[in-house]
């Protein structure tokens, strides 16, 4: 461990903060500026709320002497994404009363307000509490919102996990009372009183931390770039128990080596009502050893990487009843959402719409976010986001199916228009609103898919699915370092090309070019995908079919991802 | 500031041969010249470090027992001051003994002793007198008020037919010296903004009517130099001045048009004080002009001696702000019964409100006509510059001066209507354009003498212009005294005026206090004054440490409500009634602790 170095400032505010209070209360009713105080903005996050301020505006306001147009993004938790038609009315009322008339589904399955003003933060929160679901810790350096397969037509164990995350969800929850006090008016903690944070303690843990669950074949929460995954290991359609993955992250930093995407490592097996207690070692492990003076290297993964995998399992074993079992056998297909109509065993149906990088709101051209209210309106079923930015419609009896059938008709919901690639691919929200933005990404990718479409109309095949990632920086919220072909923002108009990774997430791509634009990334891309439409061997895919040519050079999964393509 | 008449040294500063030679010296020249070398004269004093503490009334003291026609003068702006000087000047050229004083110097109680009055005052606010006139109005109008029959008189008011009470100042002095028994010299003289020629005849008049009444004295008298602006730049002899920022200062989706503009004074010697106006020479929009050619279907190239019609509406006379000047000359001119009909006395109220509603070109839509150019040229009055509250400190920015600017653009009768200054200075300057301005000093509007003593700012819309200028100044001056700023507007996000520059007093710990007011940011509007009764127990506080209260915006609304506020919070302070409250406050006002400059 490394005492010697001090600490981050954010352990200081942290530790000052009396269990996430900070001056969040004081903050909110100084009216000389739409911001809150620097320190709390680290605090805001805990609760779910992050200050952001309008990039197209920033230099234009300066000039205006006006501060920045500050406004703040909210970030419910919402386990495994479920939501009831009442509380989608709640969200959609919400999106449209409070934020920038809209919602935007997460790549962890929830759900963000962009736009909401200081003077509203408190009411938008009430109204989110009202609607029963919070957004406690759907940020900040604790457990974030617990991802969990999406279809539950695919697997006769899809409650069973689901059940398992809630529960895990609930038992990593913070208990300070500050949410409450701040945003309730909840009664206040009297000064000098002390709460305990059973698992977490008075500074939380190092950095962030992200919990997912999956049931193979189908890999939708991208399991390995999870900090902690559980992967449900399925005998006889019953839950056998959890392959338990760690040590997964996305996140780095351009020009920075010592900063990297990881997958998660297998480091055992657990039978299903050892899950909360496996977590809670993982956990505590990461919360006594993980680096709090470097930000930087402070996620699981370097922990992990810094130590070792076989000491962690030992020290996460040291902490359980009973040590991890070895690891059972898996195998997963792909990532990707399946679009339209499927049926559960139970004989319910439900449908999967595709949302276009998870924004939900009305254009001239479509009445999104009407429509979604309109089916929620029929109080039929419920909503489930998707880790793909996308939107089920679950547990419908036929005659349901048919009501929605309508609608999906009426508001033009149907996904056969869309390609193979546009289904296949997400994109980070970025600018505007992103303050760690360095390029377009929610904005531009719909564009640039169109031109890839293109090209892969020209070369015969457009049916072809390609995982096709966006983000507006290297910190991977797209996850896009899983994507056959990743796109990562470097400068306004320029992005990094990266190439090779696994149709089923199992695989990292390379960076194969740096910092280039639209022209070349197209140029690029269209002699590759016309050699892969040439040699393509049978059902082949096009990160696999890169590995086989040798385009990219592939040495193995815990191999040096700086390492870089041949 | 100005010396009280009771701070008169006994005698003359002067050498008798030095008096002889500025008395020949002042016969010879014009009135211009005089005014002109007496400000030289208070420029060198000033330049030699002997601050120019010259006698109110020199001749004053010796013949204080001698009938003398006292000039009296209330002047706000300066142009009353401008013309009571140049009576004096006159004056002293016919041998007529005068002495001239400001209102705010005069022991009220002195009237009685007077026998010849020369009274000069305008009209301000709302139909107020200006605040140096406020004491002697109040003492004249109250029952203190002794009779005056041995009182002769006359009064010169001046005004804005543009404003509800034309010259109203004017005839409440007039009116009420009359019932107090004082007999008139001659007729009181109403003057509109091109006072100049109704203004020499008055001052003629007054001293011919003078002469007999007082008999030609052999008493000189010299015209004070007192407070006379030893400015080199005057709305007549402006600087051309080079626009070097013009800068919108509202967010992209606000509702209204604020511009920060800056102008360059390098090496023109301009000076200013925080608290002065900036005088700006503008044109007419070109469009207006165009329409008015249209609607009195005329040339715009018909030639009025010697200069084209659409020069003329462009840059000599006053073409948006109508008056009852005007509806007086063109009722005539287009022979309108409409508009004779609201002239007659009974339809006073009419009129206010009808000229309030529009602008000329309103007026002749409704009453058209087809004049001769030169007649309905006649009609109009000249064009005058715009006064803007200049918003920078000359310590921070040496040769530039600021001034904030609200482009005055509104729908009415179906049409865009525009302001002839805010949108020249808005839509029709460029960085690099030239413009002729001049400072409007404003003694009246000054930041303590002592940097110790705690200010509070009341600075709604472009209000808070100058309490910009005050900041930086005491920033730079390292002022030890407390600052509180008030601020209001519509909307926080779109119109938080140099929200940046708060943001750094405020961390910088200058700015001790600032709350603020956003009518439109809740369903309940909230203004400035709210936010002042909010805070009572802490401003009434300030005020018995001693504190300063400046107030700057709109006359007509805001200025009255602060008012109202300001009565409150010190009712509640004193825990006493609304009497007490307002002697407390006209002790601020007279010790200049309360400080208004409102538009
Ligand atoms: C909304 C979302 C992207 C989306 O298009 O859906 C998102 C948006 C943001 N992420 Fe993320 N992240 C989102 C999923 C991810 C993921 C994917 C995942 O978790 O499966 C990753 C990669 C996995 C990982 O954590 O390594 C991810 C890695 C980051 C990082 C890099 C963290 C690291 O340790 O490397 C940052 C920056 C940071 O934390 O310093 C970040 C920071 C941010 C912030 C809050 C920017 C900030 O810190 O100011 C972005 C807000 C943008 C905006 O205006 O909304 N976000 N972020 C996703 C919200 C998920 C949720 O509901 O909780
Ligand atoms: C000492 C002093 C300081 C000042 N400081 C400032 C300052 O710092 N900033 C500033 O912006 N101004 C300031 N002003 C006001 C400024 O001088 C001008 O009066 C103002 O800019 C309007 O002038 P204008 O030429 O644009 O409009 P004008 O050509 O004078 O036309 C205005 C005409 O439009 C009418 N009008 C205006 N708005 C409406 C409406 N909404 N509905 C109907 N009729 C309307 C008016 O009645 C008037 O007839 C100050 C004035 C004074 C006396
Ligand atoms: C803010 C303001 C308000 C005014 N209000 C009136 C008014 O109500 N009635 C009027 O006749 N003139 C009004 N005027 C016009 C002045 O009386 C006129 O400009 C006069 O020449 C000023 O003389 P002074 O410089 O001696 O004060 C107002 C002028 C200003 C700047
Ligand atoms: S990847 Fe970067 S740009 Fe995109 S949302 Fe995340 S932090 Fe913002």
């Amino acid at each position: 461990m490394s005492d010697k170095k001090p600490l981050s400032d954010v352990e200081r505010i942290k530790t000052e903060s009396r269990q996430l209070r900070g001056t969040l209360s004081d903050s909110l009713v100084d009216r000389l500026t739409g911001a809150i105080a620097a320190d709390d903005t680290q605090l805001s996050k805990f609760h779910g709320i992050y200050q952001q301020d309008d990039r197209d505006l920033r230099a234009e306001r300066r000039k205006q002497m006006l501060e920045p147009a500050f406004s703040f993004m909210i970030r419910a938790r919402i386990p495994g994404g479920r939501m009831t038609p009442d509380q989608w009315l709640a969200f959609d009322a919400i999106g449209r009363e409070y934020a920038n008339d809209s919602v935007r589904v997460t790549t962890r399955q929830a759900i963000q307000f962009h736009g909401v003003i200081k003077r509203e933060l408190k009411t938008t929160m009430q109204a989110i509490n009202a609607s029963l679901l919070d957004t406690l810790a759907a940020c900040g350096d604790v457990n974030r919102n617990v991802m969990a397969p999406a279809n539950p037509a695919l697997s006769p164990v899809h409650d069973a996990v689901q059940a398992a995350a809630k529960s895990l969800s609930d038992h990593l929850c913070p208990r300070t009372g500050a949410y409450h006090e701040v945003w309730l008016d909840g009664e206040k903690l009297d000064v000098g009183g002390e709460e305990v944070e059973p698992i977490y303690g008075k500074t939380y843990l190092p950095r962030k931390f992200k919990t997912g669950f999956v049931i193979p074949p189908d890999n939708d929460v991208d399991v390995y770039s999870q900090d902690l995954g559980f992967v449900a290991v399925v005998e006889d359609d019953q839950l056998a128990g959890f392959n338990v993955l760690v040590g997964g992250g996305m996140g780095m930093s351009h020009g920075e080596p010592a900063t990297y995407p990881r997958l998660a490592s297998t480091i055992g097996f657990c039978k299903p009502n050892a899950v909360n207690a496996v977590a809670e070692a993982v956990v505590t492990t990461q919360r006594d050893f993980g680096d709090r003076t470097n930000r930087k290297h402070a996620r699981l993964k370097y922990t992990i990487d810094t130590h070792g995998v076989d000491w962690f399992r030992d020290q996460v074993n040291e902490r359980l009843p009973t040590p991890l079992a070895p690891p059972r056998d898996v195998l997963f297909t792909h990532t990707g959402d399946r679009y339209g109509w499927h049926q559960s065993r139970d004989g319910s149906w439900n449908h999967t719409f595709f949302i276009e990088n998870g924004r939900i709101r009305d254009t001239e051209d479509r009445a999104l976010m009407t429509a979604f209210r309109t089916l929620a309106e029929q109080g039929i079923g419920e909503f489930i986001l998707t880790p793909n930015q996308n939107v089920i419609l679950a547990g419908l009896t036929d005659a349901e199916r048919d009501a929605a059938d309508a609608l999906i008709e009426q508001y033009k919901l149907g996904s056969d228009s869309v390609s193979a690639l546009r289904g296949a691919s997400i994109a980070c929200v970025g600018f505007p609103t992103c303050g760690l933005a360095m390029a377009e990404s929610e904005r531009y990718m719909p564009e640039l898919v169109t031109h890839v479409d293109a090209l892969l109309a020209k070369h015969g095949i457009a049916d072809v699915p390609i995982v096709a990632r966006m983000t507006g920086c290297p910190n991977g919220c797209a996850r896009p370092y899983l994507a056959e072909i990743g796109l990562v923002g470097k400068a306004p108009g320029r992005y990094n090309l990266l190439l090779g990774a696994a149709f089923n997430g199992e695989r990292m791509n390379r960076l194969y070019r740096e910092n280039i634009d639209e022209a070349e990334i197209l140029a690029t891309l269209d002699a590759l995908l016309g050699d892969f439409a040439r040699e393509r061997a049978a059902a082949e895919h096009f990160g696999d079919f890169l590995i086989r040519t040798g385009v990219i050079a592939y040495v193995g999964a815990s191999d040096n991802f700086h390492v870089a393509a041949a | 500031m100005s010396t009280p008449a009771s701070k008169i040294p006994p005698a003359l500063p002067l050498a008798t041969e030095q008096l002889d030679a500025l008395t020949a010296l002042g016969k010879s020249m014009r009135p211009e010249a005089l005014l002109w070398s007496s400000g030289y004269l208070a420029g060198l004093a000033a330049a030699t470090g002997s601050a120019v503490t010259a006698p109110d009334a020199p001749a004053a003291t010796q013949t204080e027992s001698d009938a003398q026609l006292t000039i009296l003068y209330g002047s706000q702006t300066g142009n009353g001051q401008r013309l009571a000087e140049e009576l004096a000047v006159q004056a002293a050229q016919r041998s007529v003994s005068a002495r001239i004083v400001n209102m705010a110097d005069y022991r009220a109680q002195e009237i009685k002793k007077e026998t010849a009055v020369a009274l000069i005052v305008s009209t301000h606010g709302e139909g107020d007198p200006p605040d140096d006139a406020e004491a002697l109005y109040e003492y004249l109008h109250s029952d203190r008020a002794p009779k005056l029959a041995s009182l002769n008189y006359t009064v010169l008011a001046l005004g804005d037919s543009s404003y509800a009470q034309f010259c109203q100042t004017g005839i409440d002095f007039d009116e009420r010296l009359a019932e107090l028994g004082a007999s008139r010299l001659h007729n009181r003289v109403d003057c509109d903004t091109d006072y100049a020629a109704a203004a020499e005849a008055w001052a003629d008049a007054t001293l011919t009517a003078a002469n007999e009444h007082l008999g030609a004295s052999s008493v000189r008298s010299v015209p004070t130099l007192h407070a006379v602006q030893s400015a080199r730049y005057t709305a007549e002899h402006p600087l051309a001045a080079e626009v070097i920022v013009n800068q919108k200062i509202t967010g992209r989706a606000s509702t209204k048009d604020v511009r920060h503009v800056e102008f360059d004074l390098s090496g023109s010697g301009l000076e200013y004080q925080p608290g002065d106006a900036l005088g700006v020479v503008v044109a007419n929009p070109p469009v207006l002009v165009d329409e008015f050619c249209d609607v009195l279907s005329l040339d715009r190239d018909i030639d009025v001696d010697g200069t084209s019609l659409a020069t003329l509406l462009s840059e000599r006379f006053e073409i948006t702000v109508a008056s009852r000047a005007f509806v007086e000359r063109y009722a005539e001119l287009a022979g309108s019964d409409g508009l004779k009909a609201l002239l007659a006395d009974d339809a006073r109220e009419q009129l206010v409100a009808y000229i309030a509603d529009r602008q000329i070109i309103d007026i002749v839509r409704e009453h058209p006509s087809s004049p001769d150019a030169a007649r309905f040229v006649e009609c109009l009055r000249p064009l005058k510059p715009r006064l803007y509250s200049i918003a920078s400190s000359p310590l921070v920015s040496e040769d530039e001066v600021a001034v904030t600017v609200a482009a005055v653009r509104y729908e009415a009768f179906g049409r865009p209507h525009w302001g002839a200054a805010s949108t020249h200075l808005a839509d029709r300057t460029d960085v690099g354009d030239v413009l002729s301005v001049y400072v409007e000093a404003n003694p009246r509007f000054r930041l303590p003498e002592d940097p110790a003593a705690a200010v509070i700012m009341i600075g709604p819309g472009t209000g808070v212009a100058p309490f910009r200028a005050f900041l930086e100044h005491r920033d730079a001056t390292g002022a030890s005294g407390k600052n509180w700023l008030f601020f209001g507007d519509r909307n926080s996000r779109e119109d938080f005026l140099y929200q940046l520059d708060w943001a750094r007093y405020r961390k910088r710990g200058l700015l001790t206090n600032m709350d603020v007011a956003f009518s439109r940011d809740q369903a309940d509007k909230v203004y400035v004054q709210d936010r002042l009764r909010e805070h009572a127990a802490e401003l009434f506080a300030w005020l018995e440490e001693g504190a300063h209260i400046y107030v700057c915006g709109d006359a007509s609304q805001m200025a009255p409500d602060v008012h109202e506020a300001l009565l409150d919070v010190i009712a509640a302070g004193l825990g006493k009634g609304r009497d007490a409250a307002e002697d407390y406050l006209k002790t601020l006002r007279r010790a200049g602790r309360y400080q208004r400059d409102v538009y």
